[in-house]
């Protein structure tokens, strides 16, 4: 399975939602499906998008937030479970696509190549209630709308093969796109 | 040396008085006392992460949903979040307003304090962080209003080290 698979299935789901994704690939695969204003791309700092997901879906308790995650990103902040797990926002979905690869800088191996290390065990050992494993376009269909149905905490981690698109660029600069998130959420505050 | 329940109190509400109502925080032996406040007070919404440099996110996170927001760490844990800093909130103009515990500076007699004492000063200055320091109750209050008020205007990461003048009795 590969991830724009994943994520053409999922676009039509999250119209509505808060989308938070990593760098690269997964940035550009996003913004290749068509921008959209609910959107933040994360182009840089490692980790953090989930702390960002968490900031959001506590502070915005009506709105649905969906992070998009990668295995590098998530094992340079393996803290952010625990966090994620004491507060339990109940409208967040936090989505790992584990791809086995720092794969948006240069394709090396990451820790959970050949399956060494299990993301999805670090996550229910870290007390997140709702983990689910997706290695089919099915699974991952399957996991998302329930999760997405739930109202809890949930965390899917979906394997995919370590393939990105083959041309990046986004037209968008990076302080453009959080003032127009933020606006984009202050707009809906309002309305 | 005890840290001051007075002065502890002084910047809780002066942090209220600013208008936060969510705090994101790593505790520390210097904010204890204005922790266990944020987390007895209904008021205050007090967020506790593993690392600081999650807090980061979070803040960010906050900022975007357009609540008020205050980060509280100490100095090892400004150094712990520095990619974080740059690469989320310099980079896409996020504010942050962080009140930093200034360990391992002057009369510090704890020497495992002490390199992150000496060098918080010149990583800030690098990394073109405002920042002031708060040594007199009596000021307090007004630092963090004006602090928040120049990290929203700045869109801009902004410090207020807290020193032991104002943190011991
Ligand atoms: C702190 C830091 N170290 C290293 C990098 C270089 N880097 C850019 S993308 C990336 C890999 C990201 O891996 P993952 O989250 O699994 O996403 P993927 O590219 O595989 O989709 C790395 C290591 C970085 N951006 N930041
Ligand atoms: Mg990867």
């Amino acid at each position: 399975m590969e991830r724009a698979q994943c994520l053409e299935l999922l676009y039509p789901e999250l119209q509505d939602k808060l989308v938070v994704t990593i760098m690269g690939a997964c940035a550009q695969e996003l913004y290749d499906l068509g921008h959209r204003e609910n959107f933040f791309y994360l182009q840089h700092a490692m980790g953090l998008a989930s702390s960002i997901g968490l900031g959001l879906a506590l502070h915005l308790p009506e709105e649905r937030v969906v992070v998009l995650d990668g295995d590098g990103s998530v094992l340079m902040n393996l803290g952010t479970l625990t966090t994620l797990a004491r507060y339990r926002p109940r409208n967040l979905l936090h989505i790992i696509f584990d791809n086995e690869s720092l794969l948006s800088t240069g394709g090396f191996d990451s820790q959970t190549t050949s399956g060494i290390t299990n993301l999805a065990a670090i996550a229910r050992g870290a007390g997140i209630q709702h983990v689910a494993t997706a290695g089919t376009l099915m699974e991952f269909g399957e996991a998302a709308l329930e999760a997405l149905e739930r109202d809890d905490l949930s965390v899917i981690v979906a394997k995919v093969d370590a393939v990105g698109p083959d041309l990046y660029g986004m037209d968008l600069q990076l302080p453009e796109n959080a003032f127009r998130f933020r606006r984009h959420i202050l707009d809906r505050k309002r309305a | 040396m005890t840290v001051s329940y007075e002065n502890s109190k002084i910047i809780f509400d002066g942090i209220k008085a600013a208008g936060i109502r969510t705090v994101s925080a790593l505790p520390e032996t210097w904010l204890g006392l204005l922790l266990q406040r944020a987390e007895d007070d209904p008021e205050l919404e007090l967020i506790q992460v593993a690392k600081e440099e999650e807090a980061i996110g979070v803040a960010a996170g906050a900022y975007f949903a357009g609540e008020p927001h205050l980060l509280l760490m100490q100095n090892h844990g400004f150094l712990a979040a520095i990619n974080g800093i740059v690469s989320l909130a310099q980079l896409y103009s996020i504010p942050l307003c962080m009140l930093i515990a200034l360990r391992g500076h002057w009369g510090e007699p704890y020497a495992w304090h002490t390199r992150g004492g000496i060098v918080t000063e010149g990583v800030l200055r690098a990394l073109a962080i405002p920042f002031e320091y708060a040594r007199d109750p009596d000021k307090v209050a007004t630092q963090i209003r004006d602090a928040y008020t120049f990290s929203e205007s700045s869109l801009s990461p902004v410090a207020l080290l807290l020193t032991r003048d104002l943190m011991e009795d």
